[in-house]
């Protein structure tokens, strides 16, 4: 293992999980919150031609996740050299 | 050029270029043949993600599905595309980083047992199958269709494609037809809709198009949506829901843990070289598949919109039956539409009233196949979408039958029955599964079981109540314990397998269901094909339970759970 400390494997692993923890709480929020269980509530916003609600059901929610997956993607890089086991 | 010309010259050539790959990409290993030698750009893995992911269903039926249910059908939306942030975040890195060349090798493995590694293997068969025969009957639809060939001819020509690159080049030959495959695809699918979204809206961008105003006037598109399908009695396009909103919830779920959950898709993951490709990989697959999954909706809406304008160019006015368009005409012939003059007045009344509505076909596929013909856009086009139609089926077939070869010549025979042969024979051996997979498909194609219709639907349900949790519960915890899995599985598999069938019939042999397809019958009004995030909630309940009176994991285990957490040291973990 290349961690420096055993308490250093213990705190990587606890960032990664609670960087996980958040941005599946958006995931969650931009799908089944704004798309599935708020709709009717966003709906009475508009952008554009969209309503709110139905904008997230079929477009924002994925953009979103596009989104989601690269900013994992780059903190979990960034997490992985703040512990020296970035593999290069 | 007439069309029929045009279009063999553009399907000829892409089937060229799938064979040109074909023998550029031959395996010389097992390596090679299971993860592409496990050098793969994680940009070109991301695109043959997408089109491994995308299927005939995708490309063809899924505009139209939504357009006739509207909102309701952003489940699909929603579903198909929010399982991949699940992959990303929790499945991909970590077993790129365990770093072999099946998913139940690692269910096998973690499990510490031979009984966990077969229930994978025997999970991950039932749902690729039931899987893969709805792609060769997409293969035999699309080249019948855009072919003019007879069904059997075309599922037949499907099957020599796949054969001459997947039993050759393995995962390597695979994957590279699948990137020409998306390219291919994808620009079939956004060309016409560019059109379209043009003509109604001045806005090349469909994704805006839709949020805009049409073409000399200031209504929007969606209000003028809502307008004319209500007025012919349909509820309203932007809010109509499918089911309650639990249902809708638990549907969702169901899709994107059952996305995540998919050995085909999760095994493209094996192919990158790095834990950090795999990650972002799973983002460049994302963008890929969110270009379709974001066009989809629009093509929905405008051609709901469009045909709702052809039939009835004025409120009360109906299209005049002889004075129809070309294309109406063409789609006719298909029998993908149909119209009964009801009241003999040689005119077209569309309705949602059964009584009075005169369109008494309008299959749901018409809504991508006729966007063309519709948007009036030349013939090369027309030519485009045969070539992508076909290119979405064979890349999902091709990948699924990767994962079933696979499972069959590693799981199965290297793993439980012969592990003494050699690498070359072994190669042979996948090679020759491959075979026999291609063959099976193809038969079960040809007379597709009574059960065919159901059978995607299906896949997700077993991949999302088996497979998946068993993956998570492998990666997050330390404690679940052998027993504590396999009964998981078993639990989860039967709960959504008893589930679907007593309300679709038993194996969905008609009159076998013993509590009938009908909403109040159904638990919490959730209907079948959602039911998989049930089943997996019961999996992680018993695994749970069972790892808690069962003796703990042995340490080595706990130490190789530790060892995937970390995302240095690949190459090693590589040596098999």
């Amino acid at each position: 293992m290349a961690f420096q400390s055993e308490a250093d494997a213990k705190s990587y692993w606890k960032e990664n999980i609670s960087l996980v923890i958040k941005l599946m709480v958006v995931w969650f929020v931009v799908s089944f919150g704004c798309g599935i269980l708020f709709v009717d509530a966003l709906n009475n916003i508009s952008i554009g031609g969209y309503k709110l609600g139905f904008w997230f059901a079929q477009q924002g929610a994925i953009y979103v996740f596009v989104v989601l997956t690269f900013v994992y993607s780059a903190l979990m890089g960034k997490l992985d050299r703040k512990y020296g086991v970035d593999d290069v | 050029m007439d069309l029929k010309t045009l279009t063999y010259i553009v399907v000829g050539a892409s089937f060229a270029l799938y064979f040109g790959i074909a023998i550029w990409a031959r395996a010389g290993s097992t390596k090679e043949f299971y993860v592409a030698g496990g050098g793969v750009h994680p940009v070109a893995n991301g695109m043959a993600t997408a089109a491994d992911w995308m299927s005939a269903a995708s490309f063809i039926s899924m505009a139209g599905l939504i357009s006739f249910l509207g909102y309701g059908g952003s489940v699909f939306l929603m579903g198909w595309t929010g399982g991949f942030v699940i992959l990303a975040m929790l499945l991909a890195p970590y077993l790129r980083k365990y770093g072999k060349f099946t998913v139940p090798e690692f269910i096998g493995d973690r499990f510490y047992s031979r009984g966990a590694r077969i229930v994978a293997v025997i999970c991950l068969i039932i749902c690729s199958v039931t899987y893969v025969i709805g792609q060769m009957k997409g293969v035999g639809v699309a080249f019948s269709r855009f072919l003019e060939v007879s069904y059997e001819v075309g599922l037949l020509i499907g099957m020599v494609i796949v054969f001459f690159y997947a039993v050759l080049g393995g995962m390597k030959g695979i994957t590279y037809t699948q990137i020409a495959q998306y390219c291919i695809l994808i620009l079939a699918y956004t060309i016409p809709a560019m059109f379209i979204s043009l003509n109604l809206t001045g806005n090349i961008l469909p994704q805006l198009g839709l949020g805009s105003t049409l073409v000399g006037t200031d209504v929007f598109l969606l209000d003028r949506l809502d307008q004319v399908v209500t007025e012919l009695g349909f509820s309203e396009y932007t809010t109509t829901s499918r089911g309650s909103t639990l249902n809708m919830f638990v549907y969702t779920l169901s899709l994107m843990i059952g996305t995540a959950g998919l050995p085909h898709v999760i095994i493209r993951f094996f192919t990158v070289p790095k834990v950090k490709d795999a990650r972002s990989s799973a983002g460049w697959a994302l963008v890929f598949i969110s270009i379709l999954y974001t066009t989809a909706p629009a093509v929905a809406g405008m051609a709901r919109l469009n045909l709702i304008n052809t039939i009835q160019p004025e409120q009360g006015e109906n299209l005049v039956y002889e004075d129809r368009p070309q294309w109406f005409k063409n789609w006719e012939k298909t029998g993908l539409l149909g119209f009964e003059d009801k009241n003999n007045d040689g005119a077209i009344q569309y309705s949602a009233d059964p009584a009075v509505n005169e369109m008494v076909k309008i299959d749901q596929d018409i809504m991508v196949l006729a966007n063309p013909e519709i948007a009036e856009l030349p013939n090369w086009v027309i030519a485009l979408v045969a070539a992508g139609g076909l290119a979405a089926a064979l890349s999902t077939a091709a990948g699924l039958l990767l994962a079933i070869s696979s499972a069959i010549s590693h799981d199965l025979l290297k793993g439980v029955i012969a592990p003494d042969i050699s690498e070359k024979q072994e190669l042979m051996a996948s090679r020759i599964a491959m075979a026999v997979a291609i063959a099976g498909a193809g038969y079960l194609g040809y007379n597709p079981p009574d059960f065919a219709a159901g059978t995607v639907a299906l896949a997700f349900g077993l991949a999302a109540s088996s497979i998946f949790p068993a993956l998570m519960m492998g990666i997050f915890s330390k404690t679940i314990t052998k027993e504590g899995a396999i009964a998981g599985m078993i639990a989860g598999i039967t709960v959504t397998l008893l589930y679907v069938f007593q309300h679709l019939g038993i194996m969905f042999v008609a009159g076998t269901e013993f509590l009938g397809s009908m909403p109040k019958n159904w638990f919490l009004g959730i209907e079948p094909n959602a039911f998989g995030a049930v089943g997996a909630l019961v999996n992680f309940i018993v695994a749970i339970l069972v790892s808690r009176v069962t003796a703990a994991p042995p340490a080595e285990v706990q130490e190789m759970v530790e060892q995937i957490r970390v995302p240095t040291g690949v190459s090693d973990a590589h040596a098999h």
